[in-house]
Formats: structure tokens, C-alpha cells, sequence
């Protein structure tokens, strides 16, 4: 009884004080005079052949009223489905007929009721790839290229890999965890920066860090249900479950780059881009050392680590707001920080915590993150 | 991500792969995707929605046609004296569909009332303040410096009065505005109109004729079709550049209903420039060519046979056109700042 009694006796008071806030209005005097806080983000934009629509979101104090648009300093007609005011955090398309122009930049202006302006620009205007036929496998190829191709290379150093004695293998072991590290220093910037493009109140950075915690603690969680840390091929496919979320988030960020970005021609950018991932696989293939794995294992950890790619470039084509972006690096995140525990505290074990102390050791790390830093250089 | 979005596209092109459905296809010359469908008047250049002129309580319509001669009566000696009342108020504008601007208006309109009288005419104006704000009238004209409408003469606080008097000099067209500081946002807000005095035909015996056709009320002056255009802007985030440019404050008003004139009558414009922020402000009529009075202090042409001309802050003058050998029509005019035209100052005569 008691206990039921000072349960509701917080609640209570917790309804009063919010009833007293929004019934009461004390900041009347406050705020009579002020005008009204309006915020609107643009989540995504379409372009079809003549036509440009915005997703938007909007905040603030007021409903916000999309008066008048201008696309590159003229006023255009335009329609806002649903009609109307757009309430907090709710999001509403605005289609504007425009005759915009291939591989150029454009500039719109939303202006609210209030004569408060919002700009968007389209840094390069291009029509997004259809997702049929020849365009999903033009785009599916991309992925392979950039996702599974590198870490199936890589993991090709494996036979070599297994001649080498105890010293190379920690050595190898190391550099997995410099290469992590530099793949987590980067989602969580790819993260922030789409987490930034989110309206405040979503807390779309925020979001990256909660959502990498979480995967980080169900991972270590599911990792470990059998009462033993992975180790072998277990922790392989834990490291290729991590670059695969990563390699998802980079997807998204590549297919963007075909919805919105122009080309220009460079091949040995992409030989570049190729160089840099095969440590990818090289870091799969570093716990394995110790293990004897089939054949069939290792095309799967390969599809692990690169198919996400090809998702995340088709996803990415079209427009994905950035929240879901934000969200997804967050999740990438929170997987690689699991894998850098994982094979951190298997080489603990294997080894014992001195060697962690060792310049090789330390050597290795360094040497991880120095490769992937210097092969990001080429692309 | 170790690449920027612009160089995995330029990687990715290296390859030869299609980056899109549209760029496999040959575009032509300039790669145009045109809406099609949308080949009318504005071609989708245009605010959506109408305003409630009503509510605001003017129609730039009305305000294009809209002289006010004040009360005239007799003063000493049986000169002629024009008296008016005019009141500064705070008021939300509708300045475009859907858009609602703070504004601080003469008489609740913008531009405020267009006040026409005859040189020599010893003007009256008693000035209320109702606004929040100290204001002034300044008019463009000749008077003494206690009758200048500035901060220390003749500066009005909220719910003070003051009457302006001086004689209506020189003739021609002119404005008056608010010369309260900040100067910028005082004006910008609202606080100016048109100021028009029509020659005296005996004070100019050699050239009577031209006079008596600006001198309202009288035949020579009646065929004529008489339209002001006070060119203005509105910044309406308040970052010092205008969102809206317009003539008589509502932008592509005469777009969406254009100026009908016939064309067997000509057309006299009492142009104005009060446009905040940007250096200057022009009109440029199409199909068509006009004679140009500056300041409209002069009654033979100050330029002849121009389609455009162009005007800084406060720069005025008087247009003339005939549209007498033209076939019927929509004729098009504007600002031509295309920025200025694409942002409202896009207007159109209909010729019957």
C-alpha cells in the first residue's frame, strides 16, 4: 500500500507541475512580446525531370507556415503536401516545378509566415538512378568494388599470414586495432556530421554516440552468451559484422554522392580507394591465425564485411534523411568499439596484459592507424 | 568515410559507370529539364497565394490611382491652403501571400496616402504619432529648416502631434518619408509616400500647355492616365537585404492583375524610388519607348525616347508613354535588376 502510495505521489506532483507550466502560463509576461521561435530543416531532396521537392521538418513555438519559396533568388510556384502549417517535428513535402539544370548548383529559399528565410542548397543537381535493372547492378558494382572486393583481397594474405611466428601475429593483431581505431575515429565524424544536419531538437549527434553505446553493449552482450569472450572465428565475424556497419554507413554516403554529387575522371582514385580497404580484410583475417577455418568461411566474412556496401549505396541513392544517416554510423560505431574490446582483451589472454606494453605492440597500433590515415591520402 | 562525396563520384567515373539514368542521355545544348505545362505569364515565376488587401485596408490596385488632395480652403490674402491629417501607426502588413511584415505605416498603408497639390500652395500637415516609436514627416521640398522633419525639428514622439506648414515648391514629383534614426529600419518599415506638385500653368506662360496637362482637374490633365509607382522593398528577416521587391508594396501585384490603360489615352507614371539596402532601382518597360521628366521639376523632357531608367534612394521622377500606334496587349515592365524583377517588381500594362 505504501509503496503504491509514494509511487504515485511523484507522478502526481510531476502532472501538477507541467499542468501549472502550460495551464498556468507564468512566463506569460516573458514571452507575450517575443516573437515566435520557428526552426525547419531540409531532410531530403528529390529531383525529377522539372521538378524539385523538399522533405522537411520543422520546430519551434508556433505551427510553421511555408509562405513563399524562392529557388535561386526568384519567387516559384510551389505545393505543400499535407497542406498547411507544418507542427513540430512533423515533416511535410514541398514540390516545386522548376527547370533546373543538369550538373548545377542551385539555391532555395523556404520564407515562413513570419518572413523568416530557411536556405537549402543543391551543390550539384543531378536526377537520382532509378533502382531498376541496369542502373541497381551499375550501382550494386560500385559496392563490391568498394566494399567486398578490398576485404576479399585482403583476406588473401591469410595463407601467408599463418607461416608467420608468434611476434608477426601480435604484430598483425596490433595493427587490426590501429586500423579499428581509425575506422571509429571516422564513423563518429561521418555520424556528427549528419547528426549536425538534423533539427536540434532531434539530437542527431547525441543520437550517434547513444546508438554506438548501445550496439557496443548488446554486441559485447551477444558476443559473450555462451559465458566466453569470441575468439577465432567468432571474433572474424564479429571484426566483419563492424567494418560491414561501417561499410553500410559509407554505402549511404557513396550513393548520396551519385544523387547529388557531379563526376569528374579519375581512375587511380579508385585503385586508391581499393588499397585502403584491403587492410580491412587483413584485420578479418588476424584473429584467425590460430584457428584452421573452411574455405566457405572466409567468402562469408568477406560478404560480411563488403554486401552492407552495396545495400548502403542503394539505399544512399536516394535521398536518406540524415537522421537515419546519423543513426546508422552510430550503430557502425558502437560495432567496431565492441571488436576493438574483443581482440584487445583476446590478445590479454593469449598473451598476457605485458604485451600490450611492448613498443611491437605499440608499434602495430601506430602502424594501423599510419597506413589507413596514409592510404586515405590516395583516394 | 575516408573520401569526400565529390571524390568517390570522380572516383567511381573513372570507371566509365553511368553516374545516372539522366546522364546517359544526350541533354541538349545547356541540359534544360523544363516543367513544361507552365507557359503562361509568370512562366512559375511568381508568390503563391493572394493577399487579403482588404485586411490590410489598401489595394495597390487603388493606391496605383489613389490622389489625395487634402481640404482645401481659403487663407489669407485668398490663398489656397491644402490641410492634411496624417497619422503614424503600427501595423502587420500581409506584404506577400501569407507572409506578415511588423510594418509602421502613414495612415495604416504602404506607401502612405499619395498627396497631390499645386505649386505655390501653402500645405498644412498636422502629424499624429501613434506608434511606438518617435517619427517624422520629411518631405522633399523647399521650407524653412524648423519645418524639416528631422531628429530636433519637427520630431514627433508616441502620442505627440506637430503641424508641418510650407509652401508647396518646386512642382514636380517628390516624396516624403520618415527621417526618425535609425534612419534605415524607419524607412524600411514603412514610413514614406509620394508628394506631387502639379505646375501652375501662369507661373510657366511659355510653356502653359505642358502645364495644364499635369495640373489635375483640368481637360488637358483628364485625358491623361495617371498612375504613381512608388518602387519599395521589404527585408523581412531584418539581415539588411530585401526578401520582396515590389511596386507599391505587394509583390507582382500587377502581374497577377495587370494595369488596364487605353491605348488611345497616354500614360503619365509618378515614378518613386524609397528601396532600402540595395544602391539603386529601375524601370524598364518593354515594346515600347518613353519620354523621362527627373524629378519631374522640368516641363520638357530631361531624357527623350528610353525604354529604362534608373534611379538611386529617393530619386524620383515623372514617365510618359503613348501605346497609341501599339496593337492591344499585355506590355510587360519592370525592374531590370532581373533580381528585383524575379523577386516581385514584375508588372504588366494591358493595352485595350
Amino acid at each position: 500500500m505504501s509503496r503504491v502510495f509514494w509511487l504515485a505521489v511523484p507522478v502526481l506532483v510531476l502532472a501538477g507541475l507541467v499542468a501549472y507550466v502550460l495551464i498556468g502560463r507564468p512566463f506569460e509576461a516573458f514571452t507575450a512580446a517575443a516573437p515566435p521561435v520557428e526552426e525547419l530543416a531540409v531532410e531530403q531532396v528529390r529531383l525529377e525531370r522539372g521538378a524539385i521537392a523538399l522533405t522537411v521538418r520543422a520546430d519551434g513555438s508556433i505551427p510553421v507556415e511555408i509562405a513563399q519559396v524562392q529557388v535561386d533568388g526568384a519567387y516559384r510556384e510551389f505545393t505543400i503536401g499535407p497542406s498547411g502549417a507544418i507542427g513540430r517535428l512533423a515533416r511535410a513535402t514541398v514540390t516545386i516545378p522548376y527547370p533546373w539544370i543538369d550538373g548545377e548548383t542551385h539555391h532555395i529559399l523556404l520564407l515562413t509566415s513570419t518572413g523568416v528565410g530557411f536556405e537549402h542548397t543543391i551543390d550539384v543537381a543531378m536526377t537520382p538512378p532509378p533502382l531498376t535493372g541496369s542502373s541497381l547492378w551499375t550501382l550494386a558494382l560500385v559496392g563490391l568494388l568498394l566494399g567486398v572486393a578490398p576485404v576479399a583481397t585482403g583476406l588473401l594474405a591469410y595463407p601467408a599470414m599463418r607461416t608467420m611466428g608468434p611476434g608477426a601475429i601480435r604484430f598483425l593483431l596490433a595493427l587490426t586495432i590501429g586500423l579499428l581505431a581509425y575506422l571509429l575515429i571516422d564513423t563518429l565524424r561521418e555520424g556528427l556530421e549528419a547528426g549536425a544536419e538534423t533539427l536540434g531538437r532531434l539530437r542527431g549527434e547525441t543520437l550517434v554516440f547513444v546508438a554506438a553505446a548501445l550496439t557496443a553493449l548488446v554486441l559485447l552482450a551477444v558476443g559473450r552468451r555462451g559465458g566466453r569472450p569470441p575468439e577465432g572465428l567468432a571474433l572474424a565475424t564479429f571484426v566483419a559484422l563492424g567494418i560491414g556497419l561501417h561499410n553500410l554507413g559509407e554505402g549511404l554516403v557513396v550513393g548520396a554522392a551519385f544523387a547529388t554529387g557531379a563526376a569528374a575522371l579519375a581512375t587511380f582514385l579508385v585503385v586508391g580507394f581499393i588499397l585502403h580497404n584491403v587492410t580491412e580484410g587483413i584485420g578479418i583475417a588476424a584473429p584467425l591465425l590460430r584457428a584452421r577455418p573452411p574455405l566457405i568461411a572466409f567468402a562469408a566474412l568477406a560478404a560480411l564485411a563488403g554486401l552492407p556496401a552495396v545495400l548502403g549505396v542503394w539505399a544512399g541513392s536516394q535521398a536518406v534523411s540524415p537522421f537515419l544517416v546519423a543513426l546508422c554510423f552510430g550503430v557502425g560505431a558502437g560495432a567496431i568499439v565492441q571488436v576493438i574490446i574483443e581482440i584487445t582483451g583476446f590478445t590479454l589472454r593469449a598473451d598476457g596484459a605485458a604485451t600490450l606494453a611492448r613498443p611491437a605492440y605499440a608499434g602495430g597500433i601506430v602502424a594501423g592507424l599510419a597506413v589507413m590515415y596514409t592510404t586515405a591520402l590516395l583516394v | 568515410m575516408w573520401l569526400s562525396k565529390r571524390q568517390v563520384l570522380v572516383a567511381l567515373a573513372g570507371l566509365g559507370i553511368p553516374v545516372s539514368g539522366a546522364r546517359a542521355q544526350i541533354m541538349p545544348a545547356g541540359g534544360i529539364h523544363d516543367a513544361g505545362g507552365v507557359h503562361d505569364r509568370h512562366g512559375g515565376n511568381r508568390v503563391v497565394g493572394t493577399v487579403d488587401h482588404a485586411a490590410n485596408g489598401f489595394d495597390p490596385v487603388a493606391v496605383a490611382t489613389d490622389f489625395d488632395f487634402g481640404e482645401v480652403s481659403a487663407g489669407p490674402g485668398g490663398r489656397r491652403v491644402r490641410e492634411w491629417t496624417i497619422t503614424a501607426v503600427d501595423k502587420e502588413v500581409e506584404i506577400a501571400p501569407g507572409v506578415y511584415f511588423p510594418a509602421w505605416t502613414y495612415n495604416g498603408r504602404i506607401p502612405g496616402p499619395t498627396l497631390r497639390c499645386v505649386e505655390g500652395d501653402r500645405l498644412r500637415l498636422n502629424f499624429v504619432n501613434s506608434g511606438s516609436h518617435a517619427h517624422t514627416l520629411h518631405f522633399h521640398g523647399i521650407h524653412s529648416a524648423r519645418m524639416d522633419g528631422v531628429p530636433g525639428a519637427g520630431q514627433v514622439d508616441p502620442g505627440g502631434e506637430f503641424t508641418y506648414e510650407f509652401d508647396a515648391l518646386p512642382f514636380g514629383c517628390h516624396l516624403y518619408h520618415c527621417h526618425s534614426v535609425p534612419l534605415k529600419r524607419h524607412i524600411h518599415k514603412g514610413l514614406y509616400g509620394a508628394f506631387i506638385v502639379d505646375p501652375d500653368p501662369d507661373r510657366h506662360e511659355t510653356q502653359s500647355e505642358a502645364a495644364l496637362a499635369r495640373l489635375a482637374g483640368t481637360p488637358e490633365n483628364a485625358r491623361w492616365q495617371e498612375f504613381v509607382m512608388v518602387m519599395n522593398a521589404f527585408d523581412t528577416n531584418f539581415d539588411d537585404e530585401n526578401e520582396f521587391y515590389c511596386v507599391n508594396t505587394i509583390p507582382f501585384a500587377y502581374n497577377e492583375r495587370p494595369l488596364r490603360v487605353e491605348r488611345a489615352r497616354p500614360i503619365r507614371i509618378y515614378l518613386v524610388n524609397v528601396t532600402e539596402f540595395d544602391p539603386v532601382n529601375s524601370l524598364h518597360l518593354h515594346a515600347n519607348f518613353f519620354d523621362y521628366y527627373d524629378h519631374g521639376t522640368t516641363l520638357a523632357p530631361t531624357l527623350r525616347t528610353v525604354d529604362t531608367v534608373m534611379l538611386c534612394q529617393a530619386q524620383r521622377g515623372i514617365i510618359e508613354i503613348s501605346f497609341a500606334d501599339h496593337e492591344p496587349g499585355l506590355y510587360m515592365f519592370h525592374a531590370h535588376q532581373s533580381e528585383f524583377a524575379e523577386l516581385g517588381w514584375m508588372s504588366h500594362f494591358e493595352v485595350v
